[in-house]
């Protein structure tokens, strides 16, 4: 008696392809393909009715308008330009005012947001609570509303330069700006960056050694301290070897202005101070987070080994806390960065108000306008989100 | 060996309590100001910055404040001058609405309230039905009261829709009845939405011309250029957050995708909305949407600013999405596939509300960021709540308040935003999904 298998099972043999509409790769390939000619439409949509909007309204594309004479005065500039140059010279200015603003927005707001972090964590109640109050004041309020407050009910109000409120006899804070004291240097000034550099190359060799001495007999080395002296002690010795290059200019009061120092248009200081402010408070919390997220475990286990508290925070506790801090702090650094685009609603002459603002206005050429801008910052983020990633790779966790 | 050791631990008599200066009022001030040099140097730090800060503060804000009065004669100047929000109230809570108008808007706050609070009372059986509710209804009728004008429904629109939401309670009566809430809303939703779009943005298109149609115009149509105030804070921000949340579902899902096409599609467009600041995507919303349009497409300003803050907040979204579904163990995908569920039952009836759960502090968090920055608007023009602030300083009659204008505006955003963290930190311990 023999058993005969259905035909349509044949033993050993694969059973039968799914039929092609349920292959899970065909399907794949059909949905990305549709996908694409989606996007692809809406591409193809946009741009032909971008180019007959255009030609209807007379507007000419390409960037050849980049080299066209701008004819617009900047307020703030830190390389050279005149109304006389060209667009592609404007949007320069513009993009410089906005890296050294960001800049200086982030050096600030690290260190006031670090000590932030740090009073948070303090056992003194009443210090504590300050720097809770102001975190939960400063980042509960939308950033432009405090940009406004800065500039337009503080340091507009201002009395004129006749008026102005000084510090230590140097600084001048009036309605026309901030006027501090500005270092010239003389002839014979080259001497102190080559001392400079020559002190950092010291110091590194330094640290090298010591650390190669340590490794191999133990021996503590003050390293600390012998880099400060030598990266100090160098340049002050070359200072003063060529008698001091350098001196000061400070602002004098001449008619009704300052002449002379280096003058800050209120719209940087205003900028400048409201980005510092808000992001300190975010940068703050980040710290306290980092700090609270090292187990206790570690700081009983260093104070266990006998570390003094100084050692103990720089070997232990610090290293772990970076490594929770660093990626919530890149994204606030790129965050001052795209906000300080918000310069456009003071007149602060940033890339926004240059390029995508005034040449806009001027040109009518949106589309490459725009574009550019948004390329600009998309690269700005791009490089920091690079150098915070390299550093961070740095530090984090070696599995050993 | 019943010895001293003993007694001593049993005797309450030498239970001393503790020194007068380690407890009460006196312990916790050495405790925690003066426990060590440094400590009392910053206490009293800080005790002089509040005493540098705090009292010129509360002068100038009620003291020698003004308070009465409807014109700028009755502000003294020595303090703030109240008088001046009392006079621009109206224009900072509603912009340029006309006032016979403005209960429109009252009622469409009144209706989210209340339905807004019923999602709170706990045990409440309907939840999921006013979440329909809040999402589905809910905007059609804001739209409707908010804007105004005349509506004209065709016969036919009418029938189809009626139809569709009519077919939806039948066919769901049976959950309904049985109280099978989530899963009848589950399913009802999908329906239900397709009901109400098809109804809205179809049906009189379908109709188009159609003769038979009734053409109701219960209250004069108010023009988007007049809105303002808080109250267009308010709309940008709630429909930046709901506009945003289908889109960054998809996009979250798209960038998790095993198929590399629509993965490059979902990164690309996140990282490039991610990685430009908002104000660059204001200018393009108002400088160059209307480029990208069809000769005779107007779209409205106000539309155009919600196109593009929408835009903005769904790339955020998403990457919080993303974060939830990143936090779903994969045994839940292997066990929904084991099921034979298909990737969108699974996604939908497995993942997708686990996720959604996990990442609501972040969605709330997202909301803070987003209405603070909906203030940026007022580069492209229009007048938000700080934007009418903006303006009513520097009205001729009452220049020289801007004071005033900002900390009224910034008490209202501090409220809000406040307000939402505490929320979303409750939310956070509520749902143990803190770190």
């Amino acid at each position: 008696m023999s058993v005969t298998l259905p035909p349509s099972t044949p033993v050993g043999e694969p059973p039968a392809r799914p039929p092609a509409w349920q292959d899970p790769r065909l399907r794949a390939l059909a949905f990305q393909a549709l996908a694409l000619a989606a996007v692809m439409g809406v591409g193809v949509f946009i741009v032909t009715n971008t180019m007959a909007n255009l030609s209807k309204q007379g507007i000419a594309s390409g960037f050849g308008f980049f080299r066209t004479t701008a004819g617009f005065g900047i307020s703030m500039r830190l390389i050279d330009y005149a109304e006389n140059q060209s667009y592609l010279r404007a949007f320069l200015v513009g993009l410089i005012n906005t890296l050294v603003v960001s800049a200086i927005g982030i050096v600030v707001a690290t260190l006031l947001g670090f000590l932030l972090g740090i009073m948070r964590l303090s056992r003194n109640w009443l210090v504590a609570r300050l720097a809770a109050a102001y975190v939960e004041i400063v980042r509960n309020l939308p950033l432009l509303l405090q940009l406004f407050f800065w500039y337009f009910a503080i340091l507009r109000q201002l009395p004129g330069p006749r008026q102005s409120v000084t510090v230590l006899g140097a600084f001048f804070l009036n309605n026309r700006g901030l006027f501090s004291p500005r270092p010239v240097a003389e002839p014979g000034f080259a001497v102190l960056p080559v001392a400079l550099g020559v002190a950092v190359l010291a110091a590194a060799v330094l640290a090298r050694w010591a650390r190669r001495r340590r490794d191999l007999t133990g021996e503590q080395f003050r390293t600390v301290w012998a880099s400060l002296a030598i990266l100090i002690g160098l340049p002050l010795a070359a200072a003063a070897a060529t008698s001091f290059p350098l001196h000061w200019e400070y602002p004098e009061l001449q008619g009704f202005n300052f002449v002379g120092g280096m003058e800050l248009i209120p719209e940087f200081v205003a900028l400048a101070f409201s980005l510092s402010i808000y992001t300190a408070a975010f940068i703050g919390e980040i710290v306290r987070a980092g700090i609270l997220g090292v187990s206790r475990g570690q700081t009983e286990a260093a104070q266990a080994l006998g570390l003094p508290r100084g050692r103990l925070l720089r070997l232990v506790v610090v290293p772990q806390a970076l490594r929770i801090i660093i990626p919530p702090l890149t994204s606030q650094y790129l965050n001052l960065t795209k906000n300080s685009s918000l310069a456009a609603a003071i007149a602060y002459p940033d890339l926004v108000l240059v390029f995508a603002g005034t040449v806009l206005m001027q040109t009518g050429q949106a589309v490459e306008i725009i574009a550019v801008t948004m390329a600009v910052y998309l690269t700005i983020s791009l490089v920091i989100s690079l150098c915070m990633n390299l550093y961070n790779r740095r530090i984090a966790l070696v599995d050993r | 060996m019943a010895g001293p050791t003993e007694s001593v631990v049993r005797d309450p008599g030498l239970a001393l309590p503790p020194p007068a200066a380690a407890a009460g009022v006196v312990g916790w001030v050495r405790q925690s100001l003066f426990s060590s040099p440094l400590n009392a140097v910053l206490t009293f730090l800080a005790l002089y910055v509040l005493y540098v800060a705090l009292p010129p503060a509360i002068r100038w804000a009620f003291i020698d404040a003004d308070w009465v009065g409807t014109t700028r004669e009755a502000c003294h100047r020595e303090g703030a001058c109240w008088v001046f929000i009392r006079v621009w109230f109206e224009r900072l809570m509603y912009g340029l609405y006309p006032e016979a108008e403005i209960w429109r808007i009252n009622v469409g706050y009144a209706v989210f309230v209340v339905a807004g609070a019923l999602l709170f009372v706990p045990r409440f059986r309907w939840k999921p039905w006013v979440a329909a509710f809040l999402l589905v209804v809910y905007p059609v009728i804001a739209f409707l009261l908010f804007v105004g004008g005349t509506f004209t429904v065709s016969f036919v629109s009418l029938a189809v829709g009626l139809a569709l939401v009519g077919g939806t309670v039948v066919r769901f009566w049976p959950a309904f009845r049985e109280h099978a809430w989530s899963a009848g809303w589950r399913r009802a939703y999908p329906v239900f939405v397709g009901a109400a779009v098809a109804w809205l943005v179809l049906g009189d298109r379908l109709a188009g011309g159609a003769p038979m149609a009734v053409s109701v115009r219960p209250w004069p149509l108010v023009e988007t250029r007049l809105w303002g105030g808080l109250f267009i804070t308010l709309v940008i921000a709630a429909v930046g957050i709901v506009g945003s949340l289908p889109l960054g579902i998809f996009l979250a899902l798209g960038r998790r995708s095993h198929m590399p096409v629509i993965r490059a599609i979902c990164v690309a467009f996140i990282e490039v909305w991610r990685g430009v600041p908002l104000i660059t995507v204001l200018f393009m919303a108002s400088n160059m949407f209307p480029l990208f349009m069809p000769e005779g497409v107007n779209l409205d300003k106000l539309l155009r600013a919600l196109l593009g803050v929408a835009i903005f907040a769904s790339a955020y979204m998403a990457e919080v999405i993303r974060g939830g579904l990143q936090a779903i163990p994969k045994g839940q995908y292997e066990a929904a596939a084991a099921l034979g569920l298909g990737y969108w039952r699974m996604t939908g009836l497995v993942v997708m509300p686990q996720a959604l759960k996990i990442v609501i502090p972040g969605i709330v968090n997202n909301f803070i960021g987003l209405f603070k920055d909906t203030t940026l608007v007022l580069v492209i023009g229009l007048f938000d709540f700080l934007g009418m602030a903006q303006a009513a300083s520097s009205d001729a009659h009452w220049i020289g308040f801007s004071m005033e204008g900002y900390v009224f505006t910034g008490f209202g955003f501090w409220i809000f935003c406040f307000g939402m963290s505490r929320y979303s930190q409750r939310l956070e311990r509520r749902l143990h999904t803190g770190r």
